[in-house]
This record gives C-alpha cells, sequence and structure tokens, in this order.
C-alpha cells in the first residue's frame, strides 16, 4: 500500500514536472511575443499622432483608449525579456536589457504611470497636445539605448 | 655634386616643412581680444535655443544621468580613426570653459581653433557651425555660463597615428571646412531660410547622415543621403525627398518626428536619433517646421547602397 502510494506520489511528481516543462515551453517564444506588444503600442500611437498632425480631428475617446493600451502593455512587457530571449528571432533587443535590468525596467513602470496619469489629466484638445508629446518621447528614451539601431 | 644633391634637398626638406607650416597654420575667425563689445553682448534666453538648435547636450552632457545641463562630457564616440572624447564644457573654471571670453567659443565652433590656438577634430561639427552667425554663438556663450559647473575633466581622446598629429588638420580643414557664413536667398521664404540656418548652421544633421571619405570628409554629392554609421552601429537613413529618402514624407511628418520621435510608420526613432529628438523637442514647432520645409527642398539623391538586411 505504502509503496503503491509512494509510486504514485512518483508519478504525480513526474507529472507536475512535465507540466512545468510544457508550460515553458508555451511560453518560450518571448521575442515574438513582446514584438508583438511593440507593434500594439505602435497602433496604438496612431490616432493621436494623426491627430497632433492635425491629419484627422481630436477624439478624446480614442486618445483614452490609446493611453489604456500603452499601461497595458507597459504591464506586460517587462516579463517579456527572460535570460534566455537575449538573441535569436530577429530580436533588436540589446544587451543592455539584462545588464541594466532595473534601469530598463524602471522605464517601463515609469511609462506605465505616466500613462495613467494622462487619463486623468487629459480633458480636451489642449490638454492633450500638452501631455502626449511628452509620453510619445518616453519611447525613444527607451529605444535610444535598448534597441539595436535599424539596417 | 652629392654635396650639392644633399642641399637641395635639404632646402626641399625645408620649403616642404615650410609649406605644411603654413597651410596647417590654425585661422581664427576672431581675434583673441576682440574688444569688450562681443564679451558682453550675449542673451542667455536666446541661447537657450541656440544650445537646443545645436544639440550640445547630445555630446557633451555627462553620460549616465539624467540632467542634460550638466556639461561634464565623457561620452565617447569610436570611429575608424580612434575614439573622440567628449571634453568639458560646463562653466568649472579648471576643468571646463569657465575661463573662456566669448572670442575663445566663437573661434572654437566657426574655425576649430582651441584658446591655446590649435586645432579640435571634426568630431566637434565645427565644420557646420562654421556657418553660424557670431552673435548665436554670444548668446550661447550667455547660457552656457548660467549651468552648473561640472569638476573633472574628459579623459583624452585615443587616436591612431597618423591622426594623432593634430597639425594635421590644418590640411583636413583646407579640403573641408568651408568657413562662408550663410547668406540668406531672398528668393526662397523666410521658413526656408530660418531651416537652413538650423539644419546646416546648428542641426549639424549633415555630420552624420552623409557618407564620407577614407579621410572623414563629408561626399558633397552624397549630402543628406545617409550611409554606414561612423561609430559601426548600422545604416543611418537617407534624409533627401529621394525614393531610398523621405520622399514619401510630408512636412509635418518629419516635423512630428523632430517633435515626438515618430516616424510615419509609427515606429519610434533610436539610438543616437532618440537623443537628438530631445533637441529638437524643445525648440518652437515654427523651427521644427522650417526644418522640414529645407529638408523637402533638398535635392533627392539616392545615396550609398545599402547592404542587405542580415
Amino acid at each position: 500500500m505504502i509503496r503503491r502510494l509512494v509510486v504514485a506520489a512518483a508519478f504525480c511528481a513526474g507529472f507536475a514536472s512535465l507540466a512545468g516543462v510544457t508550460t515553458v515551453v508555451a511560453q518560450s517564444n518571448p521575442i515574438a511575443e513582446r514584438q508583438q506588444l511593440m507593434k500594439n503600442l505602435s497602433q496604438a500611437a496612431r490616432a493621436p499622432g494623426g491627430m497632433l498632425k492635425g491629419e484627422v480631428p481630436f477624439d478624446l475617446a480614442a486618445v483614452q483608449t490609446t493611453l489604456k493600451t500603452f499601461a497595458d502593455v507597459a504591464t506586460k512587457a517587462p516579463a517579456l525579456f527572460p535570460d534566455n530571449s537575449k538573441t535569436g528571432n530577429d530580436t533588436a533587443a540589446l544587451p543592455k536589457v539584462w545588464t541594466d535590468k532595473a534601469d530598463f525596467n524602471g522605464l517601463w513602470t515609469k511609462f506605465e504611470k505616466d500613462a495613467v496619469a494622462a487619463q486623468a489629466s487629459i480633458k480636451d484638445e489642449a490638454s492633450f497636445k500638452a501631455a502626449f508629446p511628452v509620453l510619445m518621447r518616453s519611447c525613444g528614451g527607451c529605444h535610444e539605448g535598448y534597441r539595436a539601431k535599424k539596417g | 655634386m652629392i654635396k650639392r644633391l644633399f642641399v637641395a634637398l635639404v632646402a626641399l626638406a625645408v620649403a616642404g616643412a615650410g609649406v605644411f607650416w603654413w597651410l596647417t597654420t590654425p585661422v581664427r575667425a576672431v581675434p583673441v581680444e576682440p574688444g569688450a563689445a562681443l564679451e558682453t553682448s550675449g542673451d542667455a534666453g536666446r541661447g537657450a535655443l541656440v544650445f537646443n538648435a545645436g544639440g550640445c547636450a547630445s555630446c557633451h552632457a555627462t553620460p549616465k544621468q539624467e540632467d542634460r545641463l550638466r556639461l561634464g562630457g565623457g561620452l565617447e564616440l569610436t570611429s575608424p580613426f580612434g575614439a573622440f572624447v567628449a571634453p568639458n564644457i560646463s562653466p568649472h573654471p579648471r576643468d571646463g570653459i569657465g575661463s573662456w571670453k566669448v572670442a575663445d567659443l566663437v573661434n572654437a565652433m566657426l574655425r576649430g581653433v582651441s584658446p591655446e590656438g590649435a586645432h579640435y577634430y571634426p568630431s566637434f561639427p565645427y565644420t557646420t557651425y562654421a556657418h553660424a552667425k557670431v552673435e548665436d554663438v554670444a548668446d550661447l556663450m550667455a547660457y552656457l555660463r548660467t549651468l552648473p559647473q561640472v569638476e573633472g575633466k574628459a579623459p583624452a581622446h585615443r587616436i591612431g597615428f597618423p591622426f594623432n598629429i593634430r597639425r594635421g588638420l590644418g590640411l583636413w580643414k583646407q579640403m573641408f571646412l568651408d568657413t562662408q557664413a550663410l547668406q540668406d536667398d531672398p528668393a526662397r521664404s523666410p521658413e526656408w531660410n530660418r531651416g537652413r540656418y538650423l539644419v546646416e548652421a546648428l542641426g549639424h544633421c549633415a555630420e552624420c547622415h552623409s557618407p564620407r571619405n577614407p579621410i572623414g570628409g563629408i561626399k558633397a554629392s552624397e549630402r543628406f543621403a545617409g550611409g554606414p554609421d561612423l561609430e559601426g552601429r548600422g545604416w543611418v537613413p537617407n534624409i533627401t525627398p529621394s525614393p531610398k529618402g523621405l520622399a514619401s514624407w510630408s512636412k509635418a511628418d518629419i516635423s512630428e518626428l523632430l517633435s515626438t520621435g515618430f516616424t510615419p510608420e509609427y515606429d519610434s526613432v533610436g539610438s543616437s536619433m532618440a537623443d537628438v529628438v530631445k533637441n529638437t523637442a524643445a525648440l518652437p514647432k515654427a523651427d521644427r517646421d522650417a526644418m522640414a520645409e529645407y529638408l523637402k527642398s533638398l535635392p533627392p539623391r539616392d545615396g550609398p547602397a545599402r547592404p542587405a538586411k542580415k
């Protein structure tokens, strides 16, 4: 009886670790995931960008949707730079992402906080034109040191 | 006979050295003691704009800290010639330029000549600043003097032979330093003329966005047409209105990039351009629009062929 229990326990443990392995496998494409998140950011910036350039009329609801996307991406992104994702899959992430991890994650936290603050501060076209460019510039703040030059 | 040949050779060598000395003599833009008027003519408020348009902080701000007004230097620019280190230009009297007169800054920026009369390396883009107005430099100096003093000299450049012989830069300047002031073109709009001044005399866009020859001179026929990054980090984009450059970009697109760093595809520019955007974002929108107006008017140039992506 006890022997059977031990075997069963061993099986369970085996399955658990196997399940653990599969979870890791399922999560093992963080490069593609984070690249998709970046594309989401770019997509979300489009409408407000057009408003800044005067190509489309100001639309507060659309701006708010964008800000929610910004904050959402900022909370998800830091977890998608695990140590086993430094190279491959056309990643443009520079080694500095991992050597300066605290600063890198800090920039994401700041971006999230700024996006949330902007949800409250942007109420009309004037406040949008004052606050939104600042938020867009924080993208460059990260790309400057953590993304490889294109080409 | 042999004696005569020897004398002739020595004479030739002496003459050659003389010509070299004459060709490489540093030439100032204004005398070291130009009189009191220049020294006090600057306005710090206007100088802040010159500071941002000239992008001084991008190289001279102390790296690894947030304050772009702490100009302690130390940033390294790597190149095929060696590593250039941006010096301390804070108003610290010993380690920065606190003891400089306005005339010293004018000669540094407009001619690449130090207060001691030596050549600067063109990693300091005086090939662009040479076209700046003396009164703008006086304003800039007034502004620089309001900034915090930063202690500590930046390390020296690490340059290989023969480029480590500063005197030789006199020959380089003979070939590549054009010291003519920009004259406004009356056939063009005031906006275009302002844009040209910002791009060609202060913003030094061409210094990175142009291919260079083996001794570091910009290839005039491919000016603004992009090329390999001198620091060896990828490719610098073509910013002429060529299909290989900004042909499809509107003036508003260019102005927007200079404000927020976003391309028309809503990618945000990275590496050194992200820092340039910090400068241009601090300019009035009218100045960004003017730069865009001028860039749109450049002759379209295809530039060097970009290597296939790895």
